[in-house]
């Protein structure tokens, strides 16, 4: 088969899983168990997702280092979402938290231990006992390299299951026939062959898009394929206005330092001194949840207390803990302040200042990972097609997600998805190989980019992208600033009209695969700045300085924004879901919101 | 008389020189290895003149500076950029390690990059790591146990967790393997230290129920035998991990096991 002046090789599974991370994983796990035929494409070798990098922990209301209940993980998690999850997803995911890292620890993942020998737990920012009573011991842990731990477990699994991997293939863009998903096409960068693969369901796992921001946590594959995929199938992204700044990267380099740094008793301090946590959070202080350190720390900063030379930014101390904490609990970090600080943890503080973290927006799914879009108000599920973790929105992070809720996030929805997927499935006849000229408009789009003669490089207009999000969708927002960005954004899309390419090669031709990327980002900038422009209230991580309450009355409800190809961005919104389902707990009614 | 040749894309040649073209008043260069298999052409050592004021802070960011600003076809791998995701290894100053945590100041004038050594070459700084993979598969790297999982999690003891530190750490950046003159040799019947180490962090955990098995299928004299302690793994694993002594942990392990204990 050809396509255009490309060989296809065809491909034929029952599902496709579209990143290799943690959520991607568990769920190539859970089909292999269930027989399907998977194949689990992937722009980097499994283990080197950004999975790799989560830090802290895995959130499970275990109670193996005092008294806990799923129901009060539920509250801290509505809460800290700031009522924009959805309540019967959350109950679902808190339930299922302890079984599903039961099950991680049976598949190997080495968690640091109590001395009864079960899995070390450690507070984390916004995380109770009692409905808000207490600090919760909850989050589960491997010393400060959980990701680590997990993410390669899953790929052992995944080895022990032979589950089928197509390493280092870019995925292209979705095939789409009326309204449903029938596959994808993918490029493999070892060979540079064009692939197109046909399925009864596609999975997408891409993770989030930090590297939308100039300074981010985030990997620098973090770049939303998957998010972008779906809207240039037609599809909206839910909730993008809500970006999370994590309140502790390191000043300069932007790489992490876990909350769980202040879960075993680190605090941050101000250019007087001063633990101002406490005036911001009297009860939490620095365990607050992260939109409200990030937020305080962003004031102090504003107010002129911030630290350094240029006055911008915070110090985190952690040299009062004592090496032997730092050695047993936080080595990963310890070693990450030595590189990229020149700091010794055991004496002096960490420069930090938030950075953009994880997005809590994304592709808009149900409980079981199915993608969900709207047409005249009425809510539906797209065949075919399903998205998972930092990718997907079901959403059970709402307007802000607390930490260790991620690592739970891609086990509990990895899983559900692979069980939803074994009953849509059962009993269905493998497809049919494609017949046409399928996937054309996708090795269109790639031509394009590939023969781009233009005169503007990726870098350049990349860093345009990146220094518009970071000034004017940052912490603060306002109408003046999001528009101003929105237009830097359609300037940086016009520029990229013009493109320039040097490499023309197939065979990893990383100009025109971080050219794509790019392509990607694009799209869901102008949808995160749009959807924050439309949001007229504040909310989580979505702060307003011209909008400064909450407004539910008009905005207790999820955004949806679609893109078209000149970056226009269309809106609109659909109830959250106040209501627990079937699980064995109430609803938590909104109400003020205090740490 | 008979010619000798080495075969195509093995002879490098000198390549392309960037001049400097910016104001920094120190100047320093870079020396890449460049090789792209469809050009047709034999490998070659392109020189990049970089600002020699601010030249970093990591070697990682150099090559994205030069990627950016100077010759996008540069390719190398990289994601996370805080040494725990293991893309960007290569040769950088004749040692084996990861670019995005070897700060530029630690290194001399001109800095040579290359790709890390025996393996087959993709593209310019991107090695083939399918056998590496292999290997690492090879080692059957997942908990091994008979018989039902409990209801609760395994318990296992602080002690008895800390024997899998130093091990389980690894992040298959291959900067190991890659190091070892006798995987360069073998790396068809030796598994290397990066599959050992993995090997032994699954010897080490006592949630494990195949270690005689395990054991049994190292007991060969190239799978683990052909580490003779050079320790280059050693001084080259970025995370300050030390496979030498884990293989030789496992050699003891194997000793005892005949001795019946």
């Amino acid at each position: 088969m050809k396509l255009r002046s490309y060989d296809i090789i065809d491909h034929v599974y029952d599902v496709i899983v579209v990143g290799a991370g943690g959520s991607g994983l568990r769920a190539c796990l859970g089909l292999a168990e269930a027989g399907l035929k998977t194949a689990c494409v992937t722009k980097v070798f499994p283990t080197r997702s950004h999975t790799v990098a989560a830090q802290g922990g895995i959130s499970a209301a275990l109670g193996n280092m005092g008294e806990d209940d799923w129901r009060w993980h539920m509250y801290d998690t509505v809460k800290g979402s700031d009522w924009l999850s959805d309540q019967d997803s959350v109950a679902g995911m808190c339930e299922q938290a302890p079984s599903a890292v039961i099950e991680l620890e049976h598949y190997g993942v080495p968690f640091s231990r109590t001395v009864d020998g079960k899995i070390y737990q450690r507070p984390f920012g916004g995380m109770t006992t009692h409905y808000g009573e207490e600090i919760a011991v909850r989050t589960c842990a491997a010393a400060d390299r959980t990701g680590h731990a997990i993410l390669h477990t899953l790929y052992q699994q995944a080895l022990k299951n032979k589950v089928e991997f197509f390493v280092e293939y870019f995925a292209l863009d979705l095939i789409m026939e009326r309204g449903k998903c029938l596959g994808l096409m993918a490029w493999c960068l070892e060979d540079g062959t064009m692939h197109r693969f046909r399925s009864k369901l596609v999975i997408l796992a891409t993770g989030g898009y930090g590297r939308a921001y100039f300074s981010a946590t985030s990997a620098h594959t973090c770049t939303g394929d998957g998010n972008a995929m779906v809207l240039r199938a037609g599809l909206p992204l839910q909730d993008m206005e809500f970006v999370q700044f994590h309140p502790t990267g390191i000043y300069g380099s932007g790489c992490l330092i876990t909350e769980g740094a202040r879960g075993e008793g680190g605090f941050l301090t101000n250019a007087d001194g001063e633990r101002f946590m406490e005036r911001y959070a009297p009860n939490a202080k620095d365990l607050a949840s992260r939109d409200v350190v990030s937020r305080s720390m962003t004031q102090e900063i504003i107010e002129g207390r911030g630290v350094g030379v240029d006055k911008d930014h915070m110090y985190l101390h952690l040299n009062h803990l004592g090496r032997s904490v730092l050695d047993e609990r936080l080595p990963g970090i310890t070693e990450t302040a030595r590189v990229f600080a020149g700091v010794d943890l055991t004496r002096e503080p960490i420069p930090v200042i938030p950075t953009v973290h994880y997005n809590m927006g994304g592709i808009p799914t149900n409980f079981d990972g199915e993608v969900l879009t709207q047409t005249g108000g009425i809510l539906k599920t797209v065949e075919g097609l399903m998205s998972i973790g930092e990718a997907a929105c079901v959403s059970v992070h709402g307007a802000n997600r607390l930490g260790s809720n991620s690592l739970l996030d891609l086990i509990v929805f990895g899983r559900s998805s692979s069980r939803r997927a074994a009953t849509l499935l059962k009993g269905q006849a493998r497809a049919p190989s494609f017949d046409g000229a399928q996937g054309e408009e996708a090795i269109a789009r790639f031509d394009r980019v590939r023969e781009a003669r233009g005169g503007s490089p990726t870098a350049v207009i990349r860093q345009r992208m990146q220094r518009a999000m970071q000034k004017h969708c940052s912490v603060f927002r306002t109408e003046a600033l999001l528009s101003a960005g929105l237009e830097e954004i359609v300037e940086a899309w016009e520029m990229f009209q013009d493109l320039s390419i040097t490499d023309r090669s197939l065979v990893w031709n990383t100009d025109v695969v971080e050219a794509l990327e790019l392509d990607n980002m694009l799209r869901q900038s102008a949808t995160t700045l749009a959807s924050a422009l439309y949001r007229t209230e504040s909310r989580g991580a979505h702060a307003r300085e011209d909008f400064p309450d909450r407004d539910d009355t008009r905005w207790l409800k999820h955004s949806l924004s679609w893109v078209g190809d000149t970056l226009e961005v269309g809106m609109d919104t659909r109830p959250v879901v106040l209501t627990t389902g079937d699980y064995d707990v109430q609803p938590i009614p909104p109400k003020a919101r205090n740490y | 008389m008979a010619q000798f040749r080495l075969p195509v894309g093995s002879r490098i040649g000198e390549g392309r020189y960037f001049n400097y073209n910016g104001d920094a008043t120190k100047i320093r260069r870079v020396q890449v290895y460049r090789w792209n298999q469809e050009s047709g052409k034999e490998p070659q050592i392109d020189t990049f003149e970089i600002d020699g004021e601010r030249p970093g802070p990591m070697v990682l960011d150099v090559l994205i500076k030069i990627k950016d600003s100077i010759d996008s076809t540069l390719t190398f791998r990289r994601s996370c950029r805080e040494g725990i995701c293991g893309s960007c290894a290569m040769n950088i100053d004749g040692v084996n390690t990861l670019a995005c945590t070897t700060p530029v100041v630690d290194l001399p004038e001109t800095i040579k990059i290359y790709p890390l050594p025996h393996l087959r070459v993709v593209k310019d700084l991107v090695p083939d790591l399918g056998q590496f993979y292999k290997q690492y598969a090879m080692v059957e790297p997942w908990l091994k146990q008979s018989g039902e999982a409990p209801d609760e999690e395994r318990l296992q003891s602080p002690a008895a967790r800390a024997a899998l530190d130093g091990s389980d750490e690894c992040i298959l950046c291959a900067c190991c393997s890659t190091s070892c003159p006798s995987y360069w040799w073998n790396s068809d019947v030796y598994l290397g230290p990066a599959a050992l180490l993995q090997s032994y962090r699954w010897l080490a955990d006592n949630r494990d129920g195949a270690r005689l098995e395990r054991l049994e299928q190292l007991d060969d004299a190239f799978a683990l035998y052909r580490c003779h302690t050079i320790m280059n793994c050693t001084s080259a694993c970025p995370k300050g991990l030390n496979p030498a002594r884990a293989i030789s942990k496992i050699k003891k392990m194997l000793v005892s096991r005949e001795k019946g204990a």
